[in-house]
């Protein structure tokens, strides 16, 4: 018998009944609930009269529309002040005490993003299956956990069921040999492999990541890897156990300890692939080949190079790719054939699920240290991904940095990702982003994003332009 | 329970681009919602409306966006969408099936979809139908060429039927298909699975004590 992927002793470690039908009921470790995505599967609960399977496979935290603004932030709960964001976040708090679900309230210092929490509390550990009614949910797989979203029915399931209704994926590598150049990171890979394989290349199958370059990736680069699978359609990015992992997890808030960590490590180390695993599709790239990354349209795959140009819609090869490019462009208000150094961003924001850990926040200061924002950028935003990246930044007086550069330091949450709360761009106004999407409307009504790293959107505030953060940094 | 879906016959709309993503279904600030229904005046609301949309607003009163085709009079009670390649793509929010349902549409066709979304789709009584690129682009001629054109989606027979009476079948999961014939809710089935669940639960805690526990003690 061939050996074993990652996904596949993932899924079979985690089947409770495979039926002729094709499906199967797949048993889930962990939970992970926030206020947007399950008001309405508790309220499905309580029409039904349900409880939840097991409570102690569930944590919650407010992340989504939580303000950022410290001075709205320390009203708590009462003091947010838009009405309909307060009842969401009310809601979450009264569903948990009614169904007795531990939560992370909103002040908590363990506080932030529920896919930055997750990890760092030791909630998230290898071999686990995890869900969350997020799709970046797809995040916590660099810890070779089976992690992706699901929808608001799927939440009250596992609630109720402590089970998921699957069916298994196909097995999609993506191996990535040699080791990412000076001032490339894990986002601009996942971006790079975005544009090779396309938004959709990854639909339908689980991804694991492998190879050098991978294995030479710190833990929090392989979070923002695994976080951006989705983006390229997958639902689920799996990265193998190696040290790495393990010195990762070693003494968080919720890893075991004791006698329990050691039987846990040696479950740990079988979490890989086996030799001779068959994979459905194989993708390689060569790690050297990867430069910082700019998004120039309204979908993930619209990327190019930072020395590159935005394209020429009547170049590409289909017709509908074409149509795509030609509308991005008009909503982005740029024309083909653009240098990308060209493009002036109004507004920078580095936070999200996807870069707002503590090394992201270290690899921005670094560039901003003792420079100041350009005059023609409106507002730098720097939003920590939980409380702990926080106070750790404040410790390391990073906050400083920002601060000293002409930038705002803010409470964590998602804040401008998906612009539910206060911070949003306005119509026409550019923004270099370190989040995940840059679709229509994404971040406010008419807001143009452009994905990049956060050591490329902290050189852009201090630009003023795109430019590859390499030129600042080695001058 | 959801609603049932056998064979559906409904007037066609077209949503003709590429990656329509789930913020494009439904905007983020509608996500704010507490409640389950209510979402379908807010559908496609930013190609829809020319203002910027808020929760709770009178949609009535707003000026829509004549250009946007949901907007032309001949569209009007459309209840098939008729779409390009990976529509849904983007969150797992639930909010953008609700929103479609919610406006009236049964029935998705697409030569492809993102995984949540289609997931989601069987989930609120939507039935999403892939069909080949070149069959899309056939049916969005057909579409365009004739007002009010119609199309017959047979979930049983696996089969979507034109009005001229040529026909295409299409692929879906048993699982999916039964459960959206009969209107079945998920979690009662599953739940006839507890005593596979519970003896699931006892092996694994046996294997992976460290799973359970819960995160009541505080963190260090």
């Amino acid at each position: 018998m061939a050996g074993m992927t990652l996904y596949d002793k993932l899924w079979h470690s985690h089947l409770v009944e495979e039926r002729d039908d094709g499906s199967a009921l797949i048993y889930i470790d962990r939970h992970l609930t926030h206020e947007v995505t399950s008001p309405q599967a508790f309220e499905g609960l309580r029409l039904a009269g349900r409880r939840p399977w097991r409570r102690d496979a569930n944590i919650a935290v407010p992340d989504h529309n939580v303000p950022t603004d410290s001075a709205e932030r320390k009203g708590g709960v009462a003091g947010i002040l838009d009405p309909v964001s307060r009842l969401q976040v009310q809601t979450l708090d009264e569903n948990c005490a009614e169904f007795d679900i531990v939560e992370i309230p909103i002040n908590d210092v363990r506080q932030g993003i529920v896919h930055v929490v997750g990890p760092e509390q030791g909630i998230t550990l290898p071999g686990v299956t995890l869900v969350c009614g997020d799709s970046h949910t797809s995040t916590h797989g660099a810890l070779a956990a089976l992690a992706h979203g699901i929808g608001t029915s799927e939440v009250e399931h596992v609630l109720a069921t402590q089970c998921l209704l699957a069916q298994k994926m196909k097995n999609l590598q993506v191996r990535v040999s040699g080791r990412l150049g000076e001032g490339v990171t894990a986002k601009d890979l996942a971006l790079a492999i975005i544009g090779e394989i396309g938004t959709a290349g990854g639909t339908g199958y689980a991804i694991e990541y492998a190879g050098e370059a991978i294995e030479a990736l710190s833990m929090e680069g392989r979070m923002t890897l695994c976080n951006m699978s989705i983006e390229a359609g997958a639902r689920i990015g799996l990265i193998a156990v190696d040290d790495t992992t393990i010195d990762y997890v070693r003494g968080r808030p919720y890893a075991p300890t004791g006698e329990l960590w050691d039987k846990a490590v040696a479950a740990w180390r079988d979490l890989h692939s086996d030799p001779g695993a068959v994979f459905d599709r194989v993708v390689e790239l060569r790690a050297e080949d990867v430069k910082p990354q700019v998004t120039w349209g309204t979908s993930p795959e619209m990327v190019a190079p930072v020395d590159g140009v935005v394209p020429d819609p009547d170049s590409m090869d289909s017709p509908t790719r074409a149509e795509a490019a030609r509308r991005a462009l008009e909503y982005m208000g740029l024309a083909a054939g653009t240098p990308i150094r060209d493009i002036r961003p109004d507004r920078v924001f580095i936070g999200s699920c996807t870069n707002s850990r503590i090394e992201d926040l270290r690899a921005a200061a670094a560039v901003v240290r003792g420079r100041r924002v350009a005059d023609s950028v409106k507002q730098a935003l720097v939003v920590p991904g939980s409380g702990e990246v926080k106070r750790q930044a404040e410790a390391e007086g990073l906050d400083r940095i920002f601060l000293d550069a002409g930038m705002e330091w803010r409470e964590p949450g998602c804040s401008m990702c998906l612009a539910m709360n206060a911070d949003k761009l306005g119509p026409g106004e550019h923004c270099a982003s370190t989040s995940n999407r840059n679709f229509e409307g994404r971040q406010g009504a008419g807001g143009r994003t452009h994905l990049v790293s956060p050591a490329m959107a902290a050189a852009a505030a201090i630009a003023g332009h795109f430019i590859d953060v390499r030129e600042l940094t080695e001058a | 329970m959801m609603q049932k879906l056998t064979v559906h016959e409904g007037l066609v709309a077209p949503m003709d681009r590429a990656n329509v993503d789930t913020d494009l279904i439904i905007p983020k600030q509608f996500l704010k919602s507490i409640k389950r229904t209510g979402f379908g005046p807010n559908l496609f609301d930013n190609l829809r409306y020319l203002d910027e949309g808020e929760p709770g607003q009178d949609c009535s009163q707003r000026p829509v966006n004549p250009d946007f085709p949901l907007n032309f009079p001949r569209y009007q009670d459309a209840s098939i969408l008729l779409a390009r390649e990976n529509f849904g793509c983007g969150s797992s929010r639930e909010h953008a099936p609700w929103a479609l349902a919610d406006y009236g549409f049964r029935c998705i066709i697409a030569p492809s979809f993102a995984d949540i979304f289609y997931n989601n789709c069987f989930k609120n009584g939507i039935l999403p139908v892939v069909l080949p690129a070149d069959v899309v682009d056939a049916l969005f001629a057909a579409l365009y060429a004739n007002e009010g054109y119609t199309l017959t989606v047979d979930l049983r027979a696996q089969r979507v039927v034109a009005p001229d009476g040529s026909e295409w079948s299409f692929d879906v999961d048993g699982y999916r298909k039964e459960r959206l014939l009969e209107g079945l809710d998920d979690i009662g089935i599953t739940l006839k699975s507890a005593d596979a669940i519970r003896a699931y639960e006892a092996r694994w805690r046996e294997q992976s004590p460290w799973l359970f526990g819960g995160f009541d003690r505080p963190a260090s």
